[in-house]
C-alpha cells in the first residue's frame, strides 16, 4: 500500500519541470485508490448491515436494542454484583461480563507467576527441576485446552462426594462437589481503619522506593526496600487492627437442607475454569520467559558477576529488567488468548458472558445479531485494552533499558 | 496498486454474492432437493432419537416422515439435523432445517419475536421435577435452597425462575447446553434436582445410572406444548406441516390405521375418510402435493394413536398415558380441525 501522506517519492523531485498529466502523479492515482476502496469497503458494510436487517423484519424477527431493558426473568449461579430475576437483561449482561473479567483476571495472574516459576526451573542447573519443568511443559502445551478442561471439571472436582459426605478443614472449610465453601469476612463499624492504613502503607511504600532509588542513583548505596516495604504494607494496618479492636467477624458455612449456606462460596466450575487456564496458559508463559531470559547476552552475565552481584541481584537487577523486553510482547498474546479462551466457560456450566448472555439471553430474545456483535465487541475491547497495557508498559521498560 | 484493483475486485464480487436469504417456496425447494430437512433433538428417547442402527425414531421423528410422506409418498426421504435447543432456532431461522420437530415449546415470544410458526401440538406436556429418592422429597415446595440442572434456552429454565419466585424460595441453576450434559451433571450429584418437560423426564430418566433411584415430584409448574416450527413468511408451507398433523389425528378419529387404511380406501362410505384418503374433493391440490398424501401418512407413518404408543406409550420404557394428548372425543385436548 502507498503512505498518501508525508511519503516522499525521491524520483519526482529529480524531474524535469513541465508537468506530467494528471493521472500519471503516482500521489494522485494512490488517493484515488485508496479513497475507493475505503467507499468499497463502507459501502460493503451498509449494504451487509441493511440486507440483514431487511432480512431481519421481513421474516419478522425482533431487531434493536430495547430487549435490553427488559426483565430478564432467569437465574444466574454466579453474580459479583446483585442479581435476581426481576433484574434487566442488562444487568444479567453485566453479570456475564464480570463473571468473565473474573475469571480472566485470576486466569492471568496465576497463569503469570506459575509461568515465570516454570520458565526459571527450566534453566535450573538442577536436573530433576528441570526435567520435570520441561516435562510439564511439554505435557500441558500440548494437550487441547478444552481436553484438560473436561479433565479438570468432569474427571477431577465431579468426583468430589455430595455436600453431607464434605471434605471438612478445621469446620470452616467444605469442599464437595457443589464447591469450597469457607468462611466470609463480616465487616464490623470502625474497620474503615485498615484500609486508610493500607493506604498510607502504600503512599510510604512509593516515596521510600524513589528516595532509595534517587540515593543509591548518587551514592551507590542499596536499601533494603523490599523487606522495609513488606514490613510497612502488613505492619501499618495490622497496627490499625489491633488499636480498633479487630472489628471484623467471621461468618461460618452451615449445612442447611440441601447444601451449605453462609460464608464464601467458590462453585467447581470456577474453579475449573481457573485452574485448566491457567495451567495451560503457564506453560506457553514458561516458554517465553525461558527464551527471554537465553536472549540476554552472557556478557551482561559475566559483567555482573565481575562486579561481584549475588546471583540473586544478578537474576533482579541485571537479567530480568532486560528479558523482560524480550518477554513483554508474546506475553500480551498469551493473555489475549487466555482472555478470549475463557469463553470456553460455557462448556462446563461457568456463567461468563457467552453462557449468560450469549446464551440464556440470545434464546430467549431471539435477537442473535445484535447480541453476537456486543459479545465480539466485547471481546474485542478486552483484547485491545490488554494489548494497550501491555505496550504502554513495554515502551516504559524498553526506554528504561537503553 | 496491483494490489488494490485487486482488493476492490474482490470487494465487487463479495457484493454481488452477497444475496438475500432464500424465502418463501419452501414446498419447491424441498421438492426439488428430493427430501425434507428436519431438525430434531441430539437424542431423546420417545421423541427423536437414533436407533440401534442409527435410524432416527420418535414421535417427533414421525412427524418429519409423515411430511415426507404426504410430499413425497415415501417417509424415509428426510435428512435429519440433530440440534441443542440452543441451536435450534437459529437453525430453522437460517434455513438450514426446513421444519423444526423437536419437543419445542409453543411460547408467544417463540411465535412473533423469533420469526416462527408453530404448526400444532405434538404433545401436550408440562413441567416437572425429579429428584434422587435418597433426599426423601415429597413435594417441590420442600426445594427451597436445592441446586437445580437445567438446558440453557429452555423455557425450562424461566418456568423454574418463575417457580421459585412465586413461591419464595431460592435455587442454583446449573445452566447446560447438552442436554446429556444436565443429566450427567444431576446423575452424578452436582444438582439436587433436574427439571425438564415431564415426557423428557420419563425420557432422560431412561439414561442414568439407576432410574429407579429417582422419582418426579407432583406438581407440574408449566405448560408445555411442544409443536413442529416453521419459519414465517411461507404459508403454504407452514399450511402442509399443520395439516400433515392433523391429517395423522383425523385419521384416528375416524378408525383409519396403517393396517387398515387400503381396506378403508377400497371400502369406506363414510364421506370423511373418502376426502381424507383422496378419493373425493382436492385436498392433496390444495395443500400443494400430491390427492394421496393422508393416504401415504397413514399407510406409511401411521395415524397419531400409532405413533404415540409406539413411541411413548404406556408400553415403551417411557410408559406415558395418553393423558392430555387423548383425543377430544376421549376427554383429551387433540382436536383435528375437519378435512374438508
Ligand atoms: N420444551 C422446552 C424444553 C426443550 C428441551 O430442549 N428439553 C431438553 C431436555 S428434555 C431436550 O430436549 N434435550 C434433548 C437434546 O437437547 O438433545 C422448550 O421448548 O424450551
Amino acid at each position: 500500500m502507498y503512505r498518501v501522506t508525508g511519503a516522499r517519492d525521491p524520483l519526482a523531485e529529480s524531474e524535469p519541470p513541465g508537468k506530467p498529466p494528471v493521472w500519471q502523479d503516482p500521489r494522485l492515482r494512490a488517493l484515488v485508490f485508496q479513497v475507493l476502496a475505503l467507499a468499497g469497503v463502507v459501502g460493503l458494510g451498509v449494504f451487509i448491515v441493511n440486507n440483514t436487517i431487511a432480512n431481519l423484519s421481513k421474516q419478522g424477527i425482533a431487531s434493536g436494542f430495547g430487549f435490553l431493558g427488559r426483565t430478564a426473568g432467569f437465574g444466574i449461579s454466579m453474580s459479583l454484583i446483585e442479581y435476581a430475576e426481576e433484574h434487566t437483561y442488562l444487568r444479567a449482561f453485566l453479570v456475564g461480563l464480570l463473571n468473565t473479567m473474573l475469571v480472566s483476571g485470576i486466569g492471568i495472574v496465576l497463569a503469570t507467576l506459575l509461568g515465570f516459576v516454570l520458565g526459571i526451573m527450566r534453566l535450573s542447573r538442577n536436573w530433576l527441576i528441570a526435567t520435570l519443568a520441561a516435562a510439564y511443559v511439554e505435557v500441558v502445551r500440548n494437550l487441547p485446552l478444552l481436553l484438560q478442561l473436561f479433565l479438570w471439571y468432569f474427571g477431577i472436582l465431579r468426583q468430589l462426594p455430595g455436600p453431607r459426605q464434605s471434605v471438612t478443614v478445621l469446620d470452616a472449610f467444605f469442599l464437595n462437589n457443589r464447591g469450597l465453601f469457607s468462611p466470609q469476612p463480616i465487616l464490623e463499624p470502625g474497620f474503615g481503619a485498615i484500609p486508610l492504613a493500607l493506604v498510607v502503607a502504600l503512599v510510604a511504600v512509593v516515596v521510600l522506593a524513589r528516595w532509595a532509588r534517587r540515593r543509591r542513583d548518587r551514592t551507590g548505596e542499596p536499601f533494603p526496600t523490599v523487606s522495609v516495604s513488606l514490613a510497612l504494607l502488613v505492619g501499618l494496618p495490622l497496627l490499625a487492627a489491633t488499636a480498633t479492636g479487630f472489628p471484623l467477624r467471621w461468618e461460618y458455612p452451615v449445612l442447611q437442607g440441601f447444601n451449605f449456606v453462609g460464608g464464601m462460596e467458590l462453585i467447581p466450575e470456577l474453579v475449573a475454569l481457573v485452574v485448566a487456564l491457567s495451567t495451560y496458559t503457564a506453560a506457553f508463559i514458561g516458554e517465553i520467559v525461558r527464551a527471554g531470559i537465553l536472549g540476554v547476552s552472557h556478557g551482561q552475565t559475566e559483567a555482573a558477576q565481575a562486579l561481584g552481584l549475588t546471583r540473586g541481584q544478578m537474576l533482579r537487577l541485571v537479567i530480568i529488567p532486560q528479558a523482560l523486553r524480550i518477554i513483554i510482547p508474546p506475553l500480551t498474546s498469551q493473555y489475549l488468548n487466555l482472555t478470549k479462551n475463557s469463553s470456553l466457560a460455557a462448556a462446563i456450566a461457568y456463567p461468563d458472558l457467552v453462557l449468560v448472555f450469549a446464551g440464556t439471553v440470545l434464546m430467549q430474545t431471539g435477537q442473535a445479531v445484535e447480541i453476537i456483535a456486543v459479545t465480539m465487541a466485547v471481546y474485542l475491547t478486552f483484547s485491545l485494552l490488554i494489548s494497550l497495557f501491555m505496550n504502554v508498559y513495554n515502551r516504559r521498560i524498553a526506554l528504561v533499558e537503553r | 496498486m496491483r494490489q488494490l484493483i485487486r482488493t476492490l475486485g474482490i470487494l465487487t464480487a463479495l457484493c454481488v454474492t452477497v444475496v438475500a436469504a432464500a424465502d418463501a417456496g419452501t414446498l419447491d425447494d424441498v421438492k426439488k432437493k428430493g427430501f425434507v430437512r428436519c431438525g430434531v433433538s441430539q437424542g431423546l428417547p420417545g421423541f427423536s432419537n437414533p436407533d440401534a442402527k442409527g435410524d432416527w425414531t420418535g414421535i417427533d421423528v414421525d412427524v418429519c416422515r409423515a411430511v415426507a410422506a404426504a410430499i413425497f409418498g415415501e417417509p424415509g426421504k428426510v435428512k435429519y439435523l440433530p440440534l441443542s435447543a440452543k441451536e435450534r432456532f437459529t437453525a430453522l431461522q437460517s434455513g438450514e432445517v426446513d421444519v423444526l420437530s423437536r419437543n419445542t415449546t409453543w411460547t408467544l415470544v417463540r411465535d412473533t419475536a423469533l420469526g416462527l410458526n408453530f404448526t400444532g401440538v405434538t404433545y401436550y406436556d408440562g413441567q416437572g421435577f425429579m429428584v434422587p429418592k435418597k433426599l426423601n422429597v415429597r413435594s417441590a415446595k420442600q426445594l427451597n435452597g436445592a441446586s437445580v440442572c437445567v438446558n440453557i434456552g429452555t423455557t425450562t429454565e424461566l418456568n423454574l425462575a418463575d417457580y421459585f419466585r412465586a413461591n419464595r424460595m431460592t435455587y442454583k441453576p446449573v445452566v447446560y447446553e447438552k442436554a446429556d450434559e444436565v443429566v450427567g451433571a444431576y446423575d452424578a450429584g452436582r444438582c439436587d434436582v433436574y427439571t425438564t418437560d415431564r415426557s423428557g423426564l420419563a425420557a432422560q430418566r431412561l439414561k442414568m445410572k439407576n432410574p429407579d433411584d429417582h422419582v418426579v415430584l407432583p406438581e407440574i409448574i408449566s405448560k408445555e406444548p411442544l409443536g413442529p416450527v416453521v419459519r414465517h413468511g411461507d404459508d403454504q408451507w407452514f399450511d402442509l406441516v399443520k395439516w400433515v398433523l392433523y391429517a395423522m389425528l383425523e385419521a384416528e378419529e375416524y378408525g383409519v390405521n396403517s393396517e387398515n387404511v387400503d381396506q378403508m380406501k377400497a371400502g369406506s362410505k363414510d364421506p370423511v375418510v373418502k376426502r381424507l384418503l383422496g378419493l373425493e374433493g382436492d385436498m392433496g391440490k390444495n395443500l400443494g402435493v400430491g390427492n394421496e398424501w393422508a393416504y401415504n401418512i397413514v399407510k406409511k407413518v401411521g395415524n397419531y394413536a400409532e405413533i404415540y404408543e409406539r413411541n411413548v406409550g404406556p408400553r415403551t420404557p417411557l410408559k406415558l398415558e395418553r393423558g392430555a394428548n387423548a383425543l377430544w372425543k376421549n376427554g383429551g385436548l387433540q382436536y383435528p380441525m375437519p378435512v374438508r
